[in-house]
């Protein structure tokens, strides 16, 4: 499948078609997620109204690692068989992921401030969520400073693959060091332990989230597709440019 | 509906959570629009060129 979609003119096609399920989809789920994040669900019995803030902090944390994950298999997949197309995608989603992760940072100290005491603490979870932000910071760095495309790209992939470390300890931090922060309650082995009241608009917030990621990336993957056309173009009038020259003279 | 608002005292902490998220979000969506249209349009100018 991998190499099916490889072709430019296919992907496009493909791509076409999502776009605009993916950004119906997204604002459908969005628009409902907000109705229920604020008039479909009661206040925590210890939170109070903050709970309001996991709506949009979970889902954003949530994308924060999930788009890690697809930097991570893209720079792989560009890796290991040299598709444009995975390294294209690579260099789109960075910094996607990057905003994800300031939003989890931002929105979780806004939760921390009222129902912890504090608006940051150094503690297990919090600090590899700031490493996955500097990774990607560096990332997106590491790939601006180098000037070859080429090596930009190869560079840009060791570090991603090298970041899935720092990836797995922002998911097990809460489970492997005594932290403030709580413990996974939906994506765990025994089910869920949160109130569907709950659990339902967070659920239908953090899919609206991934499909408006993904409107964003297919979309700009686009974008890349008409910038690249615009580059070979250029290139090949410099060098029908160069060759008039060199006959006249 | 000003206790909607009030958020039971935590007003200070939803509402600045979901403005920001809402802003982000709407800037992510922006900049891929912006992108396109610039891309478009460069396209288009060497297109023009070449005829």
């Amino acid at each position: 499948m991998l190499s099916y979609f490889s072709n430019p003119q296919r992907f496009d096609q493909l791509a076409r078609t999502l776009i605009p399920i993916f950004g119906a989809l997204a604002a459908i789920l969005l628009g409902v997620g907000v109705y229920l994040s604020f008039f479909g669900s009661p206040p925590d019995y210890q939170q109070g109204e903050t709970i309001r803030i996991m709506y949009v902090h979970v889902p954003a944390a949530y994308m924060a690692m999930a788009l890690y994950a697809a930097l991570a298999v893209a720079s792989f997949v560009y890796f290991v068989w040299r598709h444009a197309l995975a390294d294209t995608a690579a260099e789109v989603i960075a910094p996607i992921g990057a905003v994800f992760t300031v939003l989890a940072l931002f929105t979780g100290s806004l939760w921390g401030k009222p129902m912890w005491g504090t608006w940051w603490e150094w503690d297990a979870r919090m600090t590899s969520v700031l490493v996955l932000l500097l990774v990607y910071l560096g990332y997106m760095a590491l790939r601006a400073a180098l000037e070859d495309a080429q090596q930009a790209a190869r560079t840009g992939a060791i570090l991603a693959m090298a970041g899935i470390i720092n990836l797995v300890i922002v998911k097990f931090s809460v489970d492997w060091w005594s932290s403030l922060h709580q413990p996974a309650s939906v994506i765990r082995f025994d089910g869920p332990t949160i109130h569907s009241s709950q659990l339902w608009p967070l659920a239908i917030m953090a899919v609206g989230y991934t499909f408006l990621a993904g409107w964003l990336i297919l979309y700009r993957l686009r974008s890349q597709a008409l910038r690249r056309r615009a580059r070979t173009l250029q290139r090949k009038r410099e060098q029908a440019a160069r060759a008039r020259e060199e006959a006249v003279s | 509906m000003s206790a909607f608002f009030d958020m039971g005292g935590y007003a200070a902490f939803v509402w600045p959570t979901w403005g920001v998220s809402f802003a982000a979000l709407a800037g992510l969506i922006l900049h891929a629009v912006l992108e396109r249209r610039a891309a478009r349009a460069a396209l288009r100018r060497l297109e023009d060129d070449e005829a």
